[in-house]
Protein backbone atom coordinates (compact mmCIF):
# COMPACT_ATOMS: atom_id res chain seq x y z
CA UNK A 1 0.00 0.00 0.00
CA UNK A 2 1.37 3.69 -1.25
CA UNK A 3 0.95 7.02 0.29
CA UNK A 4 -1.46 7.80 -2.73
CA UNK A 5 -3.50 4.63 -2.30
CA UNK A 6 -4.15 5.68 1.14
CA UNK A 7 -5.58 9.03 0.41
CA UNK A 8 -7.44 7.26 -2.34
CA UNK A 9 -9.46 5.06 0.65
CA UNK A 10 -9.63 8.29 2.18
CA UNK A 11 -10.92 10.48 -0.40
CA UNK A 12 -13.74 7.44 -0.70
CA UNK A 13 -14.79 7.94 3.01
CA UNK A 14 -14.79 11.69 2.29
CA UNK A 15 -16.99 11.61 -0.66
CA UNK A 16 -19.87 9.05 0.96
CA UNK A 17 -20.06 11.07 4.26
CA UNK A 18 -20.21 14.37 2.84
CA UNK A 19 -22.72 13.44 -0.23
CA UNK A 20 -25.24 11.52 2.41
CA UNK A 21 -25.34 14.12 4.65
CA UNK A 22 -25.95 16.57 1.42
CA UNK A 23 -29.19 13.89 0.68
CA UNK A 24 -30.20 13.86 4.04
CA UNK A 25 -30.24 17.97 4.01
CA UNK A 26 -32.31 18.10 0.73
CA UNK A 27 -35.14 15.33 1.75
CA UNK A 28 -35.74 17.15 4.89
CA UNK A 29 -37.27 19.93 2.41
CA UNK A 30 -39.71 17.40 1.51
CA UNK A 31 -41.30 15.30 4.42
CA UNK A 32 -42.40 11.39 4.34
CA UNK A 33 -42.09 10.00 0.94
CA UNK A 34 -44.65 7.21 0.83
CA UNK A 35 -46.43 5.24 -2.16
CA UNK A 36 -48.93 8.21 -2.89
CA UNK A 37 -46.61 10.77 -3.46
CA UNK A 38 -43.93 9.20 -4.81
CA UNK A 39 -43.52 11.88 -7.43
CA UNK A 40 -42.01 13.88 -5.02
CA UNK A 41 -38.59 11.82 -5.60
CA UNK A 42 -38.52 13.34 -9.28
CA UNK A 43 -38.92 16.71 -7.49
CA UNK A 44 -36.16 15.64 -5.21
CA UNK A 45 -33.68 15.31 -7.77
CA UNK A 46 -34.11 19.30 -8.60
CA UNK A 47 -33.18 19.93 -4.88
CA UNK A 48 -29.77 22.04 -4.75
CA UNK A 49 -28.31 19.77 -1.24
CA UNK A 50 -29.78 16.62 -3.59
CA UNK A 51 -28.01 17.89 -6.53
CA UNK A 52 -24.58 18.25 -4.77
CA UNK A 53 -24.95 15.26 -2.83
CA UNK A 54 -25.54 13.48 -5.96
CA UNK A 55 -22.51 15.12 -7.67
CA UNK A 56 -20.29 14.27 -4.40
CA UNK A 57 -21.51 10.43 -4.55
CA UNK A 58 -20.27 10.57 -8.23
CA UNK A 59 -16.79 11.20 -6.72
CA UNK A 60 -17.08 8.69 -4.24
CA UNK A 61 -18.46 6.26 -7.13
CA UNK A 62 -14.99 7.03 -9.43
CA UNK A 63 -12.87 6.72 -6.57
CA UNK A 64 -14.31 3.73 -5.08
CA UNK A 65 -14.20 1.34 -8.14
CA UNK A 66 -10.42 2.30 -8.31
CA UNK A 67 -9.82 1.25 -4.86
CA UNK A 68 -12.23 -1.58 -6.31
CA UNK A 69 -9.56 -2.18 -9.51
CA UNK A 70 -6.46 -3.14 -7.08
CA UNK A 71 -8.25 -4.39 -3.51
CA UNK A 72 -10.50 -7.10 -2.16
CA UNK A 73 -14.30 -5.63 -2.07
CA UNK A 74 -14.29 -7.19 1.97
CA UNK A 75 -11.25 -4.69 2.12
CA UNK A 76 -12.27 -1.61 0.29
CA UNK A 77 -15.77 -1.14 2.14
CA UNK A 78 -13.99 -1.50 5.61
CA UNK A 79 -10.70 0.43 5.35
CA UNK A 80 -13.00 3.31 4.35
CA UNK A 81 -15.52 3.28 7.60
CA UNK A 82 -14.24 6.08 9.04
CA UNK A 83 -17.13 7.86 6.89
CA UNK A 84 -19.54 6.53 9.37
CA UNK A 85 -17.88 8.84 11.90
CA UNK A 86 -17.40 11.90 9.48
CA UNK A 87 -21.15 11.48 8.74
CA UNK A 88 -22.20 11.59 12.25
CA UNK A 89 -20.05 14.46 13.09
CA UNK A 90 -21.66 16.40 10.09
CA UNK A 91 -24.80 15.37 10.59
CA UNK A 92 -24.66 16.66 14.06
CA UNK A 93 -22.85 20.02 13.10
CA UNK A 94 -24.70 20.67 10.14
CA UNK A 95 -28.37 19.04 10.61
CA UNK A 96 -28.57 19.52 14.06
CA UNK A 97 -29.45 15.48 14.25
CA UNK A 98 -29.33 14.56 18.10
CA UNK A 99 -26.46 11.89 18.29
CA UNK A 100 -27.32 10.27 21.60
CA UNK A 101 -24.44 8.48 23.45
CA UNK A 102 -26.03 4.85 22.46
CA UNK A 103 -24.84 5.73 18.55
CA UNK A 104 -21.45 7.56 19.79
CA UNK A 105 -21.22 4.18 21.10
CA UNK A 106 -22.31 2.40 17.89
CA UNK A 107 -20.41 4.29 15.79
CA UNK A 108 -16.79 3.40 18.31
CA UNK A 109 -17.41 -0.64 18.08
CA UNK A 110 -17.93 0.08 14.54
CA UNK A 111 -14.54 1.87 13.90
CA UNK A 112 -12.93 -0.69 15.81
CA UNK A 113 -13.98 -3.60 13.95
CA UNK A 114 -13.12 -2.36 10.83
CA UNK A 115 -9.49 -1.20 11.86
CA UNK A 116 -8.96 -4.94 12.46
CA UNK A 117 -10.12 -5.06 8.39
CA UNK A 118 -7.79 -2.38 7.30
CA UNK A 119 -4.42 -3.62 9.04
CA UNK A 120 -4.89 -6.73 6.66
CA UNK A 121 -3.75 -7.81 3.51
CA UNK A 122 -5.25 -5.64 0.66
CA UNK A 123 -6.02 -8.12 -1.95
CA UNK A 124 -7.29 -12.10 -1.67
CA UNK A 125 -8.27 -13.06 -4.78
CA UNK A 126 -6.10 -14.57 -7.37
CA UNK A 127 -7.82 -12.58 -10.29
CA UNK A 128 -4.30 -11.00 -11.55
CA UNK A 129 -2.56 -14.54 -11.79
CA UNK A 130 -4.05 -14.34 -15.23
CA UNK A 131 -2.66 -10.93 -16.67
CA UNK A 132 -2.07 -12.93 -20.49
CA UNK A 133 -6.32 -12.03 -20.98
CA UNK A 134 -5.99 -8.17 -21.13
CA UNK A 135 -3.97 -7.56 -24.59
CA UNK A 136 -2.07 -4.46 -25.30
CA UNK A 137 0.11 -2.35 -22.67
CA UNK A 138 -2.21 -2.53 -20.18
CA UNK A 139 -0.89 -6.12 -19.77
CA UNK A 140 2.38 -5.06 -19.32
CA UNK A 141 1.89 -2.36 -16.36
CA UNK A 142 -0.91 -4.92 -14.80
CA UNK A 143 1.55 -7.60 -14.50
CA UNK A 144 5.11 -5.17 -13.19
CA UNK A 145 2.07 -3.70 -10.49
CA UNK A 146 1.34 -6.94 -9.37
CA UNK A 147 4.03 -7.72 -6.75
CA UNK A 148 2.91 -4.11 -5.22
CA UNK A 149 -0.31 -5.10 -4.71
CA UNK A 150 0.05 -7.96 -1.68
CA UNK A 151 2.40 -5.58 0.23
CA UNK A 152 0.17 -4.26 2.95
CA UNK B 1 -43.51 6.41 9.16
CA UNK B 2 -42.74 3.36 11.82
CA UNK B 3 -39.73 1.81 12.58
CA UNK B 4 -40.83 -1.05 11.07
CA UNK B 5 -41.07 0.61 7.42
CA UNK B 6 -37.46 2.30 8.26
CA UNK B 7 -36.01 -1.18 8.89
CA UNK B 8 -37.79 -2.63 5.82
CA UNK B 9 -36.33 0.21 3.92
CA UNK B 10 -32.95 0.08 5.47
CA UNK B 11 -33.31 -3.87 4.41
CA UNK B 12 -34.24 -3.33 0.58
CA UNK B 13 -30.98 -0.75 0.67
CA UNK B 14 -28.69 -3.92 1.92
CA UNK B 15 -29.86 -6.23 -0.43
CA UNK B 16 -29.46 -3.41 -3.40
CA UNK B 17 -26.39 -2.39 -2.60
CA UNK B 18 -24.70 -5.81 -1.75
CA UNK B 19 -25.79 -7.20 -5.44
CA UNK B 20 -24.17 -3.85 -7.18
CA UNK B 21 -20.87 -4.23 -4.49
CA UNK B 22 -20.58 -7.78 -5.84
CA UNK B 23 -21.06 -7.22 -9.35
CA UNK B 24 -19.26 -4.14 -9.40
CA UNK B 25 -16.37 -5.86 -7.57
CA UNK B 26 -16.37 -8.72 -10.29
CA UNK B 27 -16.53 -6.06 -13.08
CA UNK B 28 -13.53 -4.29 -11.39
CA UNK B 29 -11.35 -7.11 -10.84
CA UNK B 30 -11.59 -8.48 -14.30
CA UNK B 31 -10.94 -4.97 -16.11
CA UNK B 32 -8.33 -4.90 -13.82
CA UNK B 33 -6.07 -1.87 -12.00
CA UNK B 34 -7.65 1.69 -13.40
CA UNK B 35 -4.78 3.76 -12.24
CA UNK B 36 -2.58 1.49 -14.57
CA UNK B 37 -4.98 1.66 -18.02
CA UNK B 38 -5.23 5.40 -17.34
CA UNK B 39 -1.62 5.94 -17.31
CA UNK B 40 -0.93 3.32 -20.50
CA UNK B 41 -4.77 4.58 -22.33
CA UNK B 42 -6.34 8.08 -20.93
CA UNK B 43 -9.42 8.88 -19.44
CA UNK B 44 -11.70 7.57 -21.99
CA UNK B 45 -10.25 4.24 -22.35
CA UNK B 46 -10.98 3.34 -18.72
CA UNK B 47 -14.50 4.66 -19.42
CA UNK B 48 -14.86 2.49 -22.32
CA UNK B 49 -13.49 -0.39 -20.58
CA UNK B 50 -15.75 0.48 -17.43
CA UNK B 51 -18.94 0.98 -19.40
CA UNK B 52 -18.77 -2.12 -21.47
CA UNK B 53 -18.58 -4.33 -18.87
CA UNK B 54 -21.61 -6.29 -18.43
CA UNK B 55 -21.78 -6.53 -14.85
CA UNK B 56 -20.86 -3.19 -13.89
CA UNK B 57 -23.85 -2.26 -16.13
CA UNK B 58 -26.38 -5.16 -14.33
CA UNK B 59 -23.92 -3.26 -10.59
CA UNK B 60 -25.19 -0.28 -11.86
CA UNK B 61 -28.67 -1.22 -12.20
CA UNK B 62 -28.74 -2.55 -8.59
CA UNK B 63 -26.79 0.82 -7.19
CA UNK B 64 -29.89 3.22 -8.71
CA UNK B 65 -32.09 0.97 -6.81
CA UNK B 66 -29.71 1.17 -3.60
CA UNK B 67 -29.57 4.78 -4.18
CA UNK B 68 -33.82 5.16 -4.56
CA UNK B 69 -34.26 3.15 -1.83
CA UNK B 70 -31.63 5.41 0.48
CA UNK B 71 -32.92 8.55 -0.98
CA UNK B 72 -36.94 6.84 0.54
CA UNK B 73 -35.98 5.85 3.56
CA UNK B 74 -34.02 8.83 4.45
CA UNK B 75 -37.01 10.66 4.59
CA UNK B 76 -38.55 8.34 6.48
CA UNK B 77 -35.80 8.42 9.43
CA UNK B 78 -32.04 10.58 10.55
CA UNK B 79 -29.74 10.48 8.13
CA UNK B 80 -27.70 9.34 11.31
CA UNK B 81 -29.42 6.49 11.56
CA UNK B 82 -30.15 5.14 8.10
CA UNK B 83 -26.78 5.84 7.01
CA UNK B 84 -24.71 3.78 9.25
CA UNK B 85 -27.12 1.33 9.87
CA UNK B 86 -27.81 0.46 5.86
CA UNK B 87 -24.20 1.08 5.30
CA UNK B 88 -23.08 -1.18 8.20
CA UNK B 89 -24.97 -3.98 7.44
CA UNK B 90 -24.12 -4.19 3.83
CA UNK B 91 -20.38 -4.56 4.75
CA UNK B 92 -21.77 -8.09 6.81
CA UNK B 93 -24.25 -8.93 3.68
CA UNK B 94 -20.72 -7.90 1.88
CA UNK B 95 -18.27 -10.53 3.92
CA UNK B 96 -20.56 -13.44 3.31
CA UNK B 97 -20.96 -12.35 -0.87
CA UNK B 98 -17.84 -11.74 -1.15
CA UNK B 99 -16.80 -15.44 0.29
CA UNK B 100 -19.57 -16.99 -1.93
CA UNK B 101 -19.73 -15.32 -4.69
CA UNK B 102 -16.18 -13.47 -5.10
CA UNK B 103 -14.14 -16.14 -3.49
CA UNK B 104 -12.43 -13.55 -1.59
CA UNK B 105 -10.66 -14.76 1.72
CA UNK B 106 -12.79 -13.89 4.63
CA UNK B 107 -10.13 -14.90 7.52
CA UNK B 108 -10.91 -14.35 11.32
CA UNK B 109 -9.68 -11.11 11.76
CA UNK B 110 -12.59 -10.27 8.70
CA UNK B 111 -15.11 -11.87 10.57
CA UNK B 112 -14.15 -10.29 14.02
CA UNK B 113 -14.99 -7.11 12.43
CA UNK B 114 -18.28 -8.31 11.40
CA UNK B 115 -19.36 -9.06 14.93
CA UNK B 116 -17.97 -5.55 16.35
CA UNK B 117 -19.85 -3.72 13.06
CA UNK B 118 -23.23 -5.87 13.92
CA UNK B 119 -22.71 -4.88 17.91
CA UNK B 120 -22.50 -0.80 16.60
CA UNK B 121 -25.36 -1.23 14.40
CA UNK B 122 -27.48 -2.63 17.21
CA UNK B 123 -26.55 0.81 19.14
CA UNK B 124 -26.89 2.58 16.17
CA UNK B 125 -30.82 1.25 16.35
CA UNK B 126 -31.25 2.57 19.74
Amino acid sequence: MTVPKYLLLLAVAVFAACGDVCLGRGMRDFGAVTGANWRLLLTALWNPWVLIGIALLILFFGSYLTALSWADLTYVLPATALSYVLMALLAKVFLHEHVTLARWLGIGLITIGVGFVATGPALTVAVRRHPEKEPGPATASLGLNKGGRSDT
Amino acid sequence: MSNTATWVGIATIVLTATAGDILQSRAMKEIGDLGAIYRSHGILHVVRRVLSSPSFMLGLLFMALAFFSLLVTLSWNDVSLVGPASASLTFIANAFAARIFLKERVDSRRWLAALFVAGGVALLAK
